[in-house]
């Protein structure tokens, strides 16, 4: 057992009691099975086939913070920067796992867009229906958030209803507890026929050693159609285990774009339940990281039922003495004839320190699909670059606009335009060059 | 008529079940130090071989068996195996003619028969039956050349320099489970040497064959090139049907040095266990070939035995400049298993390495592609392609693809793709329309599909299995 697993067992009694949900039966019980699970469990090793490549030990040697303070003195203008300010929006915010009323925006009119401590007190009966049915108990961070997150955001959205702006959530962590272990959750429920569009931000805005372990479950019901974005823009020193769950039925429609840019170590768990005919599921993943950053995508598309869809491009570009790690499997049961499956992954190792291990899975028990898998490791094209350079492009800038337009192509499917530009703008930034020309 | 057609692949009997009788020398099933010993006195081995067993025992003892591979199956006893089974022979052999006749006409119901082979293909073959080796063709032909081509235990006793120096360096005693198994109590196999700048003229071949119920195969291949040479190696195996399952833990090393090239053929038909999946030979083997400067090593396999297999041929690129490949068929049909592929370990400048896998799983079986390419911090310029078909025939088998990639360095190209389908109904269609039956048109087209494959194979061989494919598959639409 490592120091923060016997930090976390000791402390769940003291967390328990600050906890909601005491009214709420249900939840007790299903936080105190999740921690006997973890406590058997513990920790995974690169010994376990899933973190093979990613090492945990260093993060969980660190001595944490786990009781959080719940005042912060954060302003909206420390925060205003990671906002679309030329999009209205909704907003939740979170400062260092606790809710910011507000610098927040949320409503209960039409659909329900607050936080998730309030729907454990105000809705038992679809609490009861959701929580833990997308994210599979038996996996450690899973397990672990389910016992200690008690807040985070909810999103309902009840049938046939689109959600008139786009939805920012945003969580911030500061150093104002020093290093600290917080664990948030998700709990988006879109009903039949409706549609949302959802923004999630996790942004370190000290360079404080924070880890957080985050899970959102996602549910969409017949033809809904949901759009979620991450941006994952932390420091050197902070890390994130973020896992992310979305089970889908008959003809909905989910896409769900993860753009790692830096952190100590990020993981994504990723994963997809295709529960309906016609389903379309859609992944995409840009990482760009230096320095000696870790970022680790792991992918699951599970179909289940026939006819359906599943698209995932990932491009990462590795810079410095970063590593890279790419896993992703789809599952076609037996029953799930006429997939159409494609999976693409693409790496550039810009530095000789860079490392990347990718790993590609096909699962495959029914006969008449479609399935394909891609997986590219390179570099630049040198006689590209010459061409520019040859028209008096200097060769960083060529680099970069060749970079630039080996990642873009995975933004291709973000509908929100305001987003889409300051993803450009980030990732210039990130490429080093001025791409002005282009937004 | 798609039923039918899978009933009939079903009911198509494996046709190397017989068994042979020849009276053979099998000591008492079990494992511990006396059997080691005694499998080291009775090929007369010298000290350093039984030291060298009983470490390797030592080792094994700690190490626990492997559950990772994607497969299902009994976990073997290794109390109940027999580790040593020798066809009796009162003497030394001088020529063919001494061969004990029984064991010829097994050999010519294999359709290898050694006079046969010997005359009219000029493939020199050293056979391995339920362990021991019992003749080597054409030896003389090969002395002249200064290749040397026999037994393992006769290398030991003949060439103990040679198998001294390179035995153990590229598969090591505490490699993985089977291999210190395999090191403990190997009791024959083929070793190989060729000359500095020697082409050897002639393809070089090994037949294995369990024929003895209740043992375990465990041989043991050692194949160095010297500088400059090269070398085409086939290898064969074949097993009499048995309900219970036997046990096949080989080990193969192949010694590339400077400028060398090694070709290493496989036709893999153990026997694959009946329609029920009862029986049937598990394959465990480790296979690792080592290339130093501007060599190469290529590995071809065609898999369509063994009721469970896990193998990974794979080729260490150490040298610059070297290149490696891998061409894989793997059939699997009824209830076998296979989690098979190669592993590519790019340690220097400008390497090159390709894969090709192509993967055929019918009835209820399980066909599983896992391969590894690492590139090493230090190899530059590393370069590799991977491409791996499944095809799936029936609703009720799997294809599955674990291809690992780990890349150290900026200056790798790496290219991966894999795709899973089933035969087209309109490619089907086409051939009934132009008169061709759907039995011929399914092998026309998984001989289409498996052809880059084939087309490494010698000659000899890419007939075999040609035939052996049509055999597996004969005419099953998915």
């Amino acid at each position: 057992m490592t120091d923060l697993a016997q930090d976390l067992l000791s402390s769940f009694v003291v967390a328990e009691a600050g906890l909601n949900g005491a009214k709420n039966l249900g939840v007790v019980n299903m936080r105190k099975e999740a921690l006997d699970r973890f406590e058997a469990t513990g920790f995974p090793t690169t010994r376990d086939e899933e973190w093979k490549y990613t090492n945990l030990k260093p993060l969980l040697k660190h001595d944490y913070k786990i009781m959080l303070k719940s005042e912060s003195a954060v302003s909206f203008g420390d925060i205003k920067q990671y906002l679309l300010s030329d999009l209205d929006t909704y907003k939740i915010v979170f400062i260092n796992g606790k809710y910011s009323s507000w610098l927040s925006e949320s409503t209960h009119q039409s659909y329900d867009i607050c936080t998730f401590a309030a729907a454990l007190n105000k809705y038992p009966d679809i609490i009861k229906k959701y929580l833990g049915k997308a994210a599979p108990a038996g996996e450690t961070f899973v397990d672990l958030n389910m016992a200690f997150a008690d807040d985070g955001a909810y999103i309902r959205v009840k049938a046939n209803q689109t959600v008139d702006k786009p939805i920012e959530i945003l969580y911030i962590t500061t150093d104002e507890n020093g290093a600290s272990f917080s664990q948030n959750r998700n709990l988006i429920i879109v009903e039949q026929n409706a549609e949302v569009q959802i923004m999630e931000r996790h942004q370190n805005i000290d360079e404080a050693e924070s880890f957080t372990n985050f899970v959102s479950e996602v549910f969409a019901a017949r033809d809904a159609r949901v759009s979620y974005y991450k941006v994952q823009n932390d420091s050197d020193k902070s890390s994130l285990v973020d896992n992310t769950h979305v089970k889908q039925t008959t003809g909905s429609n989910v896409h769900v774009g993860t753009y790692s840019f830096g952190g100590k170590l990020v993981r994504n768990n990723l994963h997809f339940y295709s529960c309906g005919e016609h389903a379309e599921s859609h992944m995409d993943g840009i990482t760009i990281i230096g320095n000696e950053q870790t970022v680790d995508h792991h992918t699951l598309v599970d179909h289940k039922e026939p006819n359906c869809y599943s698209r995932e491009l990932y491009k990462g570009i590795y810079l410095g003495k970063s590593h890279g790690i790419f896993n992703g499997k789809v599952f076609v049961r037996q029953k799930a004839q006429k997939t159409n499956a494609f999976q693409q992954n693409d790496n550039i190792l810009l530095s000789d320190k860079a490392k990347v291990d990718t790993k590609p899975q096909l699962e495959i028990f029914a006969d008449d699909v479609r399935c394909s898998h891609g997986c590219t490791v390179g570099q630049l094209d040198k006689n590209a670059l010459f061409y520019l350079r040859s028209r008096g492009i200097p060769k960083r800038e060529a680099e970069g606009l060749m970079t630039y337009a080996f990642a873009s192509d995975a933004l291709e499917y973000v509908k929100i335009p305001q987003l889409e530009k300051r993803l450009n703008g980030v990732i210039a930034k990130k490429l080093g060059i001025n791409l002005e020309f282009s937004l | 008529m798609n039923d039918e057609i899978i009933d009939e692949i079903t009911a198509s009997e494996y046709k190397y079940g017989f068994t042979t009788e020849i009276e053979s020398e099998t000591v008492p099933p079990g494992l511990n130090e006396d059997v080691i010993r005694l499998i080291s006195s009775k090929k007369n081995e010298p000290k350093w071989m039984l030291e060298w067993r009983l470490d390797a025992f030592q080792t094994w003892l700690k190490m626990v068996e492997p559950n990772w591979p994607n497969v299902n199956y009994q976990k073997p006893d290794f109390q109940t195996i027999s580790y040593y089974s020798a066809p009796k022979q009162k003497k030394a052999l001088d020529s063919l003619d001494e061969v004990d006749p029984e064991l010829l006409k097994t050999f010519e119901k294999l359709g290898i028969s050694l006079d046969e082979q010997k005359r009219l293909s000029g493939v020199a073959m050293d056979v391995v039956v339920d362990s021991v080796s019992v003749a080597t063709t054409f030896k003389e032909t090969l002395a002249e050349k200064g290749i040397i081509f026999c037994s393992m235990s006769e290398a030991i006793q003949e060439h103990p320099e040679l198998v001294r120096k390179h035995l153990g360096t590229v598969v090591p005693k505490r490699d993985n489970f089977y291999a210190a198994l395999n090191s403990a109590v190997f009791t024959d196999g083929s070793f190989c040497y060729i000359p500095k700048g020697v082409h050897c003229p002639m393809e070089l071949s090994t037949y294995f064959r369990i024929n003895e119920a209740g043992t375990g195969q465990f041989e043991r291949t050692l194949l160095v090139a010297d500088e400059g040479s090269y070398v085409s190696y086939l290898e064969g195996c074949t097993a009499p049907s048995r309900d219970e399952n036997q046990l096949h833990a080989a080990v193969v090393e192949l010694v590339a040095m400077e400028k060398a090239e090694i070709k290493y053929s496989t036709v893999q038909n153990w026997f694959p266990g009946d329609a029920e999946g009862k029986g049937g030979v598990f394959n465990f083997v480790t296979k690792r070939g080592i290339c130093e400067r501007n060599s190469k090593i290529s590995w071809t396999q065609v898999e369509t035995g063994s009721a469970v297999t896990w193998k990974y041929p794979s080729c260490i690129l150490k040298g610059d400049n070297s290149v490696g490949e891998f061409y894989s068929v793997a059939v699997t049909n009824n209830f076998q298993q296979a989690d098979t592929g190669t592993k590519m370990i790019h340690l220097g400048k400008n390497t090159k390495s390709t894969i090709i896998s192509k993967g055929i799983s019918a009835g209820r079986s399980q066909n599983s592609y896992r391969g590894l390419v690492r590139v090493g911090a230090r190899a530059e310029n590393a370069r590799n392609f991977s491409q791996c078909d499944s095809l799936l025939m029936g609703d009720k088998c799997g294809a599955h693809t674990f291809p690992y990639i780990e890349a150290q360095h900026p200056s790798a190209q790496i290219e991966h793709e894999a795709t899973t389908s089933k035969i087209g109904e309109d490619q089907i269609f086409y051939c009934n329309q132009r008169g061709i039956g759907t039995e011929e048109a399914i092998a026309l087209i998984v001989n289409g599909y498996c052809k880059e494959v084939l087309n490494q194979l010698p000659m000899e061989f890419a007939v075999e299995a040609q035939k052996l494919l049509e055999v597996s598959l004969e005419g099953s639409v998915g």
